[in-house]
């Protein structure tokens, strides 16, 4: 890297200067900004709410409840931050590079707490560890007294606790690729250089995993602050409680996109500054010379590894899992019918041709960023991605909306130049439910893929290029095979988050395409957590599917 | 060959679902308790439904944003605040309709018919069998007293049920009085407001609390599932204003491309043939006086109740929500 | 004979941030060049925008008469027909070597392939690797690949950029001879772009010394030694310490050493202030001379050892010595200066 100071294209960062001058704008720059403004759109229709300042709702808001809801907020967004990145670093550091009784199992059982929605976990946690739940009613009657003491499940610490259960997955399958891939001399150099195992994670292999586990950290905290479904569960009021009582509540869906408006504003400014702060900072692997050696735990230590996980995933999976079965179990006979195999196959679908939608545009995204890396791909980038931090209902009115208006300005015109009106053609469309997903999921699909495509050093593409390949056969020979592991994590986050999504599904969902997800809104919202737990738990093996086939590559690419 | 290019157009980038003798529902009463008559009234008259379902806000913003193009026909949800809202948005159109009129008692549908109530759901006390005793439990009002101090157990305030129960003591008793009344409420909390009334009543069964208030068919369903459960259900308000009543209920879009046909649907909704059925399915009492109520039901008991017009819940739900939040009922 | 490259005046970077600048080259087929220069002096860039990598803002370069690269005309790099070996090899790590060295032939047949693969892992002592993995081979054997496979399809000219910058110091000079050898004997026009003089003497029949973006000489190893256009090539190429002097006649200069002659005149009036060059092999040891001075430092090289000589206070000379001559630090010795080529720059204050 001796020509990396003043060599613009090995270290793209270093034009980042270009960004100030004015320079045409390329093909990077259309088509990131076009995928910018698919995703502006409905965001316009949220901040388009300040055209008519709702003065009243925000003085009362204001005066009673808003800085408790901003308190409880930054309280969830910090604890549930801390604890995804302990809980899936350290997860990710022992399974990729430690080795312990069960370590093989653990690699990919881990991971199944994401097909788990954390509705649904919030749920159980509260049915098995409430006053009235068999937990405590069985201390109680062991004890034969009332007055137990236990802690609060229905706390800040509780909802933390299953948000970071819920969400740690997206750090530790992130951080556990990137650790996977951290080349053996790297580290091995490092070895030599004096570091001791503990220096090696904290001053080599943290910071080279830095980008992949601030993404992964971003996913769930984009996924906290939009939740609506955990928090209700647990009555914990956070900004989003306050956004869904200003359009419930007060119907006034103007309130709601400005408090909406406001959560966007600040996530857009947190992600532009994470992402300014890592580009300084960009780390293109080393050759990959082979997996580094891994780290025996031997004995107890080995047995305690095991055993703690074990009980992680009792918690996190197992027992929700068995909670939803034994549940089922009541319904079945009156609740499965063929119809089920429509939802299962409706919910699949969707997820499928979404995946595969919002992960070809999160690569194109990818591609933007590398290699125009200037300020306007930075904006456009950041913009596209802030779907995923919107509360899922706001944003689904705001893709309802831009729909509708497309639709009503389509029907205007035909009227005016005297045909027949075509009806809607978005709205209520397959199209227009893909392209909310793709609006909503993009940064589900960009983070692994962004992550992955920011270690495929420079010289390998130009390699190929200069060996004769075109750009589109270096796409096909070089970046896809490479990208493959981002590719197939893109996919299986959002084809899994698909599956589970409520609140876009339930507004635009074509007549008759119902899914699995639909039918828990259906149960849950009257209370009816037993009937719902058949379409969850085929939720979660639906789920497990992506997950399933994911690992057995990943596992079969590493052998 | 414009028209056949511009269809092929609509075809390949979307498939909107068109039909002239369908019947377009937005719905946000859940689908299995709807389902079954809807598929009662296709077998009977050869007239098919297509619905989606939803939570009532985003249909309501969904039906406002489609404008004129809505497939909607016919507008369906829980709660006289969410119907009332909906007129008020103006999506709704006015339905003229002896049938209806006669079938529905005049507190249960919208003063200018805009809306119709097709099922009425109580909201009152529920109580623990083993720690109250015969006339300790009076009133709704009776609740806010010191005596029920740390007995007392809340769903969430953000549940419309009830905003609309506080909005209707609004209109009865004025601001200040039920301000009062839910601060005593919340002074009375054992433990901090549940997410739904099921985990409600198990609190007061499991012995964190002794009473709370719950819609009857929560009651009814988890009797269903555990009938040796200690908990019974109390009429309040007897001597005074009766039982706070809710109704869920629907409305003909003013858009409405079928407006005849769905219209009929809503008639035969309230009909004696379907009001037994559309109440029963979810342990609901029928609107339609002529009808009775299902058995189970029926065995709660007879009880006067509220006979203020229903609209006012959503009338005063603005009021009552910014009541609630100053009162610190969570 | 016409020239296989032409680099007319390219400019490269942004306005003004020339990283390359007013940079003229040309190359005859079959030979070997290579571009010396510090870190940052944009040899790398020019390299680059050979291969089609970066843009040139002004100037054209030529390939076999035609021209690649302009502000309006930038033929991508796949079809130059110039091959690149990488610093940090580039190998493809999801493909065998086989598939690596095969990967510039997509159209040739399965038969074709195996025969261009195998010969080239032949002239590169590679066989028998055909079906590893490149992070399965040391880094050596990772170099010797990314040459074949930059040779397979047969480039017109092939630029290799710091390529043995990863290896260490001992594997590092075989390997820039092995690879000289395999490209001389295929006659292949080469430019070797590099911060380390004795590679870039090695592999270049001539060598052309960069700095901020210029080319400051173009010479062979010998004349950029011993005659160094520019005080910058004196120092940066190979070792010297400059002594002060004054100008008495056109090839004579007056030194606290005594007078020097030189053989070649320079124009400066009598009087001038001037620097000359001392290589250290201009500068002998020798007991006898009345010229003393300390040993400051000495370095032991084998054959030969490097002593620092200290005159006085503010000025020091560099010798090298046949290593039987064993002085130690602290030592006084005589020096006296034997000198070919007299270098002289204008003294600056």
């Amino acid at each position: 890297m001796q020509e990396s100071i003043l060599d613009p294209r090995s270290e793209p960062d270093n034009n980042r200067l270009a960004g100030f001058l004015p320079r045409k704008p390329n093909k990077w720059h259309y088509t990131s900004g076009a995928l910018a403004l698919l995703v502006a759109v409905p965001l316009l229709v949220v901040f388009s709410g300040w055209l008519k300042p709702e003065t009243e709702i925000w003085s009362h808001l204001a005066d009673t409840i808003l800085d408790q809801l901003v308190i409880n907020t930054i309280k969830l967004v910090v604890g549930v931050g801390i604890g995804v990145v302990i809980l899936g670093v350290s997860l990710a550091w022992l399974t990729a590079r430690c080795e312990f009784p069960g370590r093989k199992w653990f690699d990919w059982l881990l991971m199944l707490p994401m097909a788990m929605p954390a509705y649904v976990l919030a749920f159980v946690a509260i049915g098995l560890l409430d006053f009235s739940g068999p937990v405590q009613t069985a201390l109680r009657t062991w004890a034969g007294t009332s007055n137990i003491w236990f802690p609060e499940i229905r706390s800040t610490g509780g909802l933390i606790t299953v948000m970071v259960i819920a969400f740690y997955p997206y750090v530790y399958m992130m951080a556990r690729t990137a650790f996977i891939t951290q080349g053996r001399s790297t580290l091995e150099a490092a070895r030599m250089l004096g570091a001791g195992s503990y220096g090696v994670f904290w001053r080599i292999a943290l910071p080279m995993a830095r980008p992949a586990i601030a993404a992964g950290t971003t996913l769930a905290l984009m996924e906290t602050l939009a939740d609506f479904g955990t928090v209700a569960t647990f009555n914990y009021d956070t900004f989003t409680t306050a956004i869904y009582q200003a359009w419930f509540g007060f119907f006034s869906l103007q309130a709601a996109s400005q408090l909406a408006s406001i959560l966007l504003l600040l996530v857009f400014v947190s992600l532009m500054l994470e992402k300014s702060s890592r580009s300084k900072s960009k780390y293109h692997d080393s050759m990959r010379s082979g997996e580094p050696p891994r780290l025996h735990l031997s004995g107890w230590r080995g047995w305690t590894v095991s055993g703690l996980l074990a009980l992680l995933f009792l918690i996190a999976f197992l027992a929700p899992f068995i909670q939803l079965c034994l549940w089922s179990i009541e319904v079945i006979t009156t609740d499965f019918d063929e119809r089920y195999l429509g939802l299962l196959g409706h919910t699949l679908l969707l997820g499928a041709l979404a995946a595969t939608v919002t992960v070809i545009a999160g690569m194109v995204l990818g591609f933007a960023r590398r290699f125009q890396p200037d300020r306007t791909t930075l904006v456009t980038t950041s913009l596209a991605t802030l779907g995923y931090a919107l509360p899922g209902s706001v944003l689904a009115v705001g893709i309802m909306v831009a729909a509708s208006g497309f639709d009503n300005g389509i029907n205007n015109l035909f009227e005016s130049i005297g045909l027949d009106m075509p009806g809607q053609i978005l709205g209520g469309s397959l199209l227009a439910l893909v392209l909310a997903y793709v609006i909503r999921f993009m940064a589900v699909a960009f983070g692994p893929i962004e992550t992955v495509l920011s270690r495929i050093r420079p010289s390998l593409p130009e390699a190929a290029r200069s060996l004769g390949a075109t750009s589109s056969q270096t796409l096909k020979a070089i970046y896809l095979p490479l990208l493959r592991p981002g590719l197939m994590t893109g996919l299986l986050l959002v084809m899994v988050d698909t599956m589970k999504e409520m609140p876009a599904t339930l507004l635009m969902r074509p007549f008759g395409w119902d899914t699995l997800a639909v039918r828990i809104y259906e149960m849950t919202s009257e209370g009816e957590w037993e009937r719902a737990a058949l379409p969850a738990i085929t939720l979660v093996f639906a789920g497990l599917i992506p997950v399933v086939l994911l690992t057995r590559r990943s596992l079969k690419r590493l052998k | 060959m414009k028209k056949y290019l511009l269809s092929l157009f609509a075809l390949v980038i979307a498939f909107p679902a068109y039909a002239a003798d369908t019947i377009t529902v937005y719905s946000a009463r859940k689908e299995h308790l709807i389902k079954p008559l809807f598929d009662a009234y296709t077998e009977k008259t050869g007239v098919k439904i297509q619905y989606i379902t939803d939570k009532a806000g985003p249909l309501l913003a969904r039906i406002k944003a489609e404008g004129r193009n809505t497939p909607a026909d016919l507008f369906m949800t829980v709660d006289a605040g969410n119907l009332w809202q909906a007129a008020e948005k103006g999506v709704l159109a006015v339905t003229d309709s002896k049938i209806l009129e006669t079938n529905i008692p005049v507190h249960l549908r919208d003063p200018e018919n805009r809306w119709f109530g097709l099922s009425v759901r109580a909201r009152t006390i529920v109580y623990s069998t083993e720690r109250i005793k015969d006339g300790e439990l009076t009133t709704y009002e009776d609740l806010a007293d010191a005596k029920w101090k740390g007995r007392l157990c809340l769903r969430t305030s953000k549940k419309v049920y009830n905003q609309s129960l506080v909005a209707m003591l609004i209109a009865r008793h004025g601001e200040e009085r039920t301000e009062q009344l839910v601060k005593g409420w919340v002074t009375n909390l054992a433990t901090a407001p549940f997410s739904n009334d099921t985990k409600t009543m198990e609190a007061i069964a499991a012995g964190q609390c002794d009473v709370g208030i719950v819609n009857t068919y929560y009651f009814g369903r988890l009797k269903k599932k555990k009938p040796e459960i200690k908990l019974a259900l109390f009429w309040p308000n007897q001597d005074s204003t009766g039982v706070h009543v809710n109704v869920s209920g629907a409305g003909v879009t003013k858009h409405a491309k079928n407006r005849d046909a769905a219209t009929k649907l809503l008639e035969w909704l309230s009909s004696p043939e379907a009001q037994g059925k559309f109440a029963s399915l979810n342990m609901e009492y029928p609107v339609n006086p002529a009808v009775e109520a299902d058995d189970v039901v029926k065995a709660w008991g007879e009880f006067k109740s509220d006979d203020l017009n229903v609209s006012s819940a959503g009338a005063m739900q603005t009021t009552a929500i910014k009541l609630m939040d100053r009162a610190g009922y969570r | 004979m016409e020239n296989l490259l032409e680099i007319e005046k390219i400019h490269c970077g942004y306005e003004g941030h020339d990283v390359v600048d007013d940079f003229d080259l040309s190359l005859a087929p079959g030979t070997m060049i290579s571009l010396l220069g510090p870190s940052g002096c944009g040899k790398t860039t020019v390299l680059r925008a050979i291969a089609g990598f970066e843009p040139v803002s002004s100037g054209k370069i030529h390939l076999d008469g035609r021209t690649v690269s302009s502000p309006k005309i930038r033929v991508s790099p796949e079809r130059r027909r110039v091959g690149m070996v990488f610093q940090d090899y580039a190998l493809f790590p999801h493909l065998d070597i086989a598939a690596n060295i095969a990967f510039g032939l997509p159209r040739e047949s399965a038969a074709e392939k195996k025969r261009i693969t195998d010969r080239m892992l032949e002239l590169v002592g590679m066989e028998g690797f055909a079906h590893r993995y490149p992070d399965e081979l040391s880094g050596g054997q990772q170099q010797r690949v990314a040459v074949a496979r930059a040779l397979a399809p047969e480039p017109r000219l092939l630029l290799l950029d710091e390529p043995f910058s990863n290896l260490d110091t001992e594997l590092r000079e075989r390997l820039a001879i092995d690879v000289r050898d395999m490209l001389k004997e295929q006659n292949m026009a080469a430019i070797f772009v590099t911060h380390d003089q004795n590679e870039a003497f090695v592999m270049g029949d001539r060598t052309g010394v960069i700095h901020n973006g210029r080319i400051l000489q173009f010479d062979t190893a010998f004349n950029l030694y011993h005659e160094p256009a520019n005080r910058f090539v004196a120092d940066f190429i190979g070792h010297g310490r400059f002594l002060q002097g004054e100008m008495l006649g056109p090839d004579k200069v007056q030194t606290r050493l005594g007078i020097l002659h030189g053989n070649r005149a320079y124009p400066w009036d009598k009087g001038t202030k001037v620097d000359i060059l001392l290589r250290p092999d201009d500068v002998l040891i020798d007991e006898d001379s009345p010229i003393r001075c300390f040993i400051q430092e000495k370095a032991f090289r084998g054959a030969d050892t490097m002593y620092t000589v200290g005159m006085n206070i503010d000025s020091e000379l560099l010798s090298l010595m046949p290593s039987r001559f064993d002085y130690k630090v602290g030592d006084e010795v005589g020096i006296e200066i034997d000198i070919d080529h007299l270098v002289l720059f204008r003294h600056q204050s």
